[in-house]
């Protein structure tokens, strides 16, 4: 089993460990340079606060107050034609900043355009208003940020968890959850099945897929050569074929001797 | 009337055979293992392709793939068994009935594979006794029809008489 690491540090350290290394990134376009999205822009700049807003990858990015943003969307839906959500989610900046971003990608399908909508939540209460009247497709988006971050989308119809059991413990994206499991997921199926007495009898989980017990006999029977479970093996067996039936034979069954099978050099 | 003389010693002898209870009900419990339907990720394909007529599980008598645990003898498990699952499979390992085998087919079921993460049972040894475990990603056709002639060479060393199999847990 390997080591385990705290995660909490993650987000300082690189992942990589070139020095001179810069992440790439997309330029930042002035947004006035685009007739379509200035024009958008400027609709919500007249009714809202924006914090920021460029031009990236052809998508039209704004910042906004999470606040504001139900009535953002509202205006972005019913003024500017931005028929379809795509995609909700949230970011784990929570190290850098105690704060988690949210995001909505908008689609346009008359104007042909991408809008991403982004706020910026507190960590501390993670509470945000629901767009699910707004957008059909924001309901299962926002149950899904909700089982993966714990953000709570207040309002919504049907706030639970999407992916993860309903008995599960945490939320498994967020950068502090360790990739392999807490306590609580790690012993999560014995727990359900037999009951928190039977952890001492399965033991417990074997993270390395590589580990290899040459002895053992209970987790893997050696290929080839066939032991029943549990059975005490002290040393190596030195002959490793096996053959697929039985030395005395079988009722109609003829066992297949190797010796004696011949082997076609081309296909008939 | 002609009168027909029967020579028993000549030709193929006596139309009897001799063999004993255990041989002969494991015999036909060998091949006749009819599995569970029960893919869970791809090691289905490749499950669904030894069922197939290229491959032809039949051969085996372990092409009757059924939709019912109670109806089944040996479940294949087949592909990456989550932690979410997990219960449900035990449940219906549990509904199968006596006397049943499992295949963990594949590295998912077998260690949680590539799968080193929270959602993924480590291995379904975990919560069931398994009998094969059938190594690969995903294990080819022939894989499985050779995990099919361990199982069924298992059987025939068993005991119809041995008491409720050694179970693993519980």
């Amino acid at each position: 089993m390997r080591t385990y690491k705290p995660k909490k540090n993650v987000q300082h350290k690189a992942y990589h460990t070139d020095r001179f290394y810069v992440a790439p990134t997309l330029a930042k376009i002035d947004p006035s340079t685009d007739e379509v999205f200035s024009k958008d822009l400027k609709l919500v700049e007249k009714n809202f606060s924006v914090e920021e807003a460029y031009i990236q990858n052809n998508h039209l990015v704004i910042y906004v107050k999470p606040t504001d943003i139900y009535k953002v969307l509202e205006l972005l839906k019913d003024s500017c034609k931005y028929q379809m959500l795509i995609e909700l989610s949230a970011i784990d900046f929570v190290e850098q900043s105690n704060e988690f971003e949210i995001f909505y990608q908008l689609l346009s399908l008359t104007k042909k355009k991408r809008i991403r909508l982004k706020t910026k939540i507190s960590a501390d209460d993670k509470k945000i208003k629901s767009v699910c009247d707004l957008y059909k497709s924001a309901n299962w988006a926002e149950r899904e940020a909700y089982d993966m971050f714990g953000i709570k989308f207040v309002s919504h119809p049907n706030l639970k968890r999407i992916l993860m059991p309903d008995d599960w413990y945490d939320h498994p994206l967020l950068k502090t959850y360790p990739v392999e499991g807490d306590e609580s997921a790690s012993w999560y199926e014995v727990d359900k099945i037999y009951g928190k007495e039977y952890r001492d009898i399965v033991g417990p989980e074997l993270r390395d897929p590589a580990y290899i017990d040459r002895l053992d006999s209970k987790r893997f029977i050696k290929i080839k050569h066939e032991v029943p479970y549990g059975a005490e093996i002290s040393e190596t067996p030195t002959n490793m074929m096996s053959e697929y039936q039985e030395e005395k034979g079988v009722f109609l069954v003829r066992k297949l001797r190797r010796a004696k099978s011949k082997i076609l050099k081309k296909r008939r | 009337m002609a009168w027909h003389k029967v020579d028993y010693t000549k030709d193929n002898g006596l139309p009897i055979l001799l063999t004993t209870a255990d041989k002969i009900v494991s015999w036909g419990r060998s091949n006749s293992i009819w599995p569970l339907t029960y893919g869970l990720a791809c090691c289905a394909i490749e499950m669904m392709a030894t069922g197939a007529s290229r491959y032809d599980l039949d051969r085996f008598g372990a092409g009757v793939f059924r939709a019912s645990p109670r109806q089944s003898d040996v479940m294949i498990i087949a592909g990456t068994l989550t932690k979410k699952h997990a219960e449900f499979t035990k449940r219906i390992y549990d509904q199968m009935s006596e006397p049943k085998w499992v295949i963990s087919m594949g590295s998912c079921a077998n260690t949680g594979g590539e799968y080193n993460t929270y959602s993924v049972v480590q291995g379904v040894d975990r919560i069931i006794p398994v009998d094969i475990y059938l190594p690969g990603c995903a294990p080819r056709p022939e894989t499985l029809q050779y995990a099919i002639m361990m199982l069924q060479k298992k059987i025939r060393k068993e005991s119809i008489f041995r008491k409720q199999r050694q179970r693993r847990l519980v």
